[in-house]
C-alpha cells in the first residue's frame, strides 16, 4: 500500500461534500460504490449521505407519473438542502440526470415547484450544486493526482458514457452530446490509451435489463463489439445500469449473439483506484460478472 | 424564421401535448433523424418521425394508432431524439406523456405488458420502503409478468458476489414516502 494511505488522515483537513448514493449503489452496483468510498477516504473527502435519502424514481415514475417522478428527486434535494449540503456528488448517471431534470422543471415553473413542495410538505429552493461522477473527480481528484500514481493505467481503453450522462444536453449542460471527451481526459490522466469509439453514447438497453432482456442484449453487445474490434483491454463507465448490462447480463449478450467476449467493464473510480495502488478488493473489482484481469 | 401559425384542433392529440408538454408537432418536417439515431427505432410499429408526422394529421384513428402502439413503451428514454433533433422536439417528455394517456384511456398496448409490469413492481418497491429493494423488485415482477424462469440462474451468482439483499434497505420515513404517492396518484 502506498505511504500516503498509511498516514493518519487529519480530519479538519477533510472537505465535507453530500453524496446521494442511490438504490443501485446500495445493492447491485456495491463495486461502484466501494470504489468511489474508497477514493473519498484516499483523497480525504468526506461523503456526507443525504439522510434519509430515498429512490428517485427512475425510469419508472416519469414514465408512469410525472407528478412522481419530480416529487420524489424533490424530496432528496430538500433534504440536501435541510441538511446544509450545498453540493452533492450523483455518481448514478441515471440518478444524476433525474436530479438535474427535476430540479431543471421546479426552476422554469414557478407554480409546479410550490405545488411539488405541497406535495413533499417540505420548503424546497433548488439551490443545490449537483455534479456527476466526473466532475467531482475533475474538481477534487484530477487536482490532487500528481504523485499519487504508482501504477501507470497503461491499457487502451473504451470510455463509454451511456446516455444519461451527457443527455438532455441542453439541460445538463455537460460535456458534448455527440463524442463527449471528459472521461477520455481523465483516463489519459492515468496513462490510459482511449480508442476512438463510436459507441460512447448508444443506448445499453438502460432499464429494460428485466423486462426486455432480449433488447438490452442486441443493444449491449454492438457496444462489447465494437470495443473489443478497436483493441480495448477495457471498456470504462459510469453509470451502474450501464455497468450492470455490460458486465451482470454478459452471459445473456453473449448467448444472443453467439459471441464469448471477455472484455472486462471497470468504473472509473476503479481505474483511478488501481492507478493510486488500492487492492483490487477495496474498489469492489471481485465483486465483477466479467473476470478484471488488467491491474 | 418566419412560420405560417398553424391552430391545432382542439380535440386532437397534437393539441393536448401542446398544452400539457409544450411539444409542438408541427414543427417536425421529418427530416428522420429520431427514427435513425433511436436504438429500439427497428422494433417499434411506430418510430419516433412516424408518430409525429401521424399527430400533424390530427386525425382521431392516428391519434388512436398513437395510443395503442407498442413504441409509446419501447421508448427506453436514453434522449437521443431530442439531442438529434434540429427543432429540438422533446420527443421524450412527449413519449412519457402519452404512456400515461394511454395508461389513463385504457389503450395500453398488450406487447408493453411484461415492461409496464416491471415499472409497476419498481414503484411498488419503493412505495413501501422508500428505497428499491431488487429481490423484491425481482419476485414482484414474475408474480405480475409470469415469467417464473427467467433469471433464475442471475440470482444466486448475484447472492454470490454480494449484490442481492435479503434484507430491504428502509428509509425511516417510510410514512412521507408513501403520503408522496398518495397525493401524487390520481
Amino acid at each position: 500500500m502506498p505511504e500516503y494511505l498509511k498516514k493518519p488522515v487529519n480530519k479538519s483537513s477533510y472537505m465535507k461534500i453530500g453524496i446521494y448514493p442511490g438504490c443501485s449503489l446500495t445493492g447491485s452496483s456495491r463495486d461502484y460504490n466501494e470504489s468511489v468510498f474508497a477514493l473519498a477516504e484516499a483523497f480525504n473527502i468526506e461523503l456526507v449521505q443525504i439522510p434519509d435519502w430515498n429512490c428517485c424514481g427512475a425510469t419508472a415514475a416519469h414514465n408512469l407519473n410525472k407528478d412522481l417522478s419530480l416529487a420524489l428527486p424533490a424530496r432528496i434535494l430538500a433534504l440536501a438542502e435541510k441538511h446544509g449540503l450545498d453540493e452533492i456528488v450523483v455518481p448514478c448517471a441515471a440518478c444524476y440526470s433525474r436530479l438535474v431534470v427535476t430540479q431543471n422543471e421546479l426552476k422554469k415553473d414557478p407554480e409546479l415547484k410550490n405545488r411539488i413542495s405541497e406535495v413533499i410538505e417540505m420548503d424546497y429552493r433548488g439551490t443545490s450544486r449537483i455534479s456527476n461522477v466526473i466532475e467531482w473527480i475533475d474538481k477534487y481528484i484530477i487536482p490532487e493526482l500528481d504523485g499519487k500514481i504508482v501504477n501507470q493505467f497503461n491499457h487502451k481503453v473504451a470510455c463509454y458514457y451511456g446516455c444519461l450522462l451527457v443527455r438532455p444536453n441542453k439541460v445538463l449542460n455537460y460535456d458534448r452530446a455527440e463524442d463527449p471527451q471528459t472521461m477520455d481526459i481523465v483516463m489519459s490522466k492515468l496513462g490510459a490509451s482511449p480508442v476512438d469509439y463510436p459507441y460512447k453514447t448508444e443506448c445499453c438497453g438502460a432499464g429494460f435489463s428485466v423486462s426486455r432482456t432480449d433488447i438490452v442484449s442486441k443493444l449491449s453487445g454492438k457496444i462489447i463489439e465494437d470495443a473489443e474490434h478497436r483493441g480495448a483491454e477495457a471498456i470504462v463507465v459510469a453509470c451502474p445500469m450501464c455497468h450492470s448490462n455490460l458486465d451482470m447480463r454478459r452471459s445473456d449478450i453473449n448467448k444472443y449473439w453467439k459471441t464469448e467476449y471477455k472484455i472486462p467493464v471497470i468504473f472509473v473510480t476503479q481505474a483511478i483506484g488501481l492507478a493510486i495502488g488500492l487492492p483490487a478488493k477495496k474498489v469492489g473489482l471481485k465483486r465483477h460478472f466479467v473476470e478484471v484481469k488488467i491491474s | 424564421m418566419s412560420h405560417t401559425e398553424h391552430h391545432t384542433e382542439r380535440n386532437s392529440l397534437a393539441y393536448t401535448i401542446e398544452k400539457n408538454v409544450e411539444v409542438r408537432a408541427q414543427k417536425c418536417y421529418q427530416c428522420g433523424k429520431c427514427s435513425a439515431g433511436c436504438p429500439v427505432a427497428d422494433e417499434m410499429d411506430l418510430p419516433p418521425s412516424m408518430v409525429m408526422r401521424l399527430l400533424q394529421t390530427e386525425l382521431a384513428e392516428n391519434d388512436d394508432k398513437i395510443l395503442r402502439s407498442h413504441s409509446i413503451w419501447l421508448c427506453v428514454t436514453c434522449e437521443m431524439c431530442l439531442s438529434r433533433c434540429p427543432y429540438e422536439i422533446d420527443i421524450p417528455s412527449m413519449m412519457d406523456f402519452l404512456r400515461q394517456k394511454s395508461r389513463s384511456e385504457k389503450k395500453v398496448n398488450k406487447k408493453a405488458r411484461n415492461i409496464i409490469a416491471f415499472h409497476k413492481s419498481f414503484l411498488n418497491s419503493i412505495r413501501f420502503t422508500g428505497r428499491l429493494y431488487e429481490l423484491g423488485l425481482i419476485i414482484d415482477y414474475k408474480r405480475q409478468s409470469l415469467n417464473m424462469t427467467q433469471d433464475v440462474s442471475l440470482a444466486p451468482r448475484m447472492i454470490s458476489r454480494g449484490k442481492l439483499h435479503f434484507i430491504p434497505d428502509m428509509i425511516k420515513d417510510k410514512a412521507h414516502i408513501a403520503r408522496i404517492f398518495k397525493k401524487t396518484s390520481k
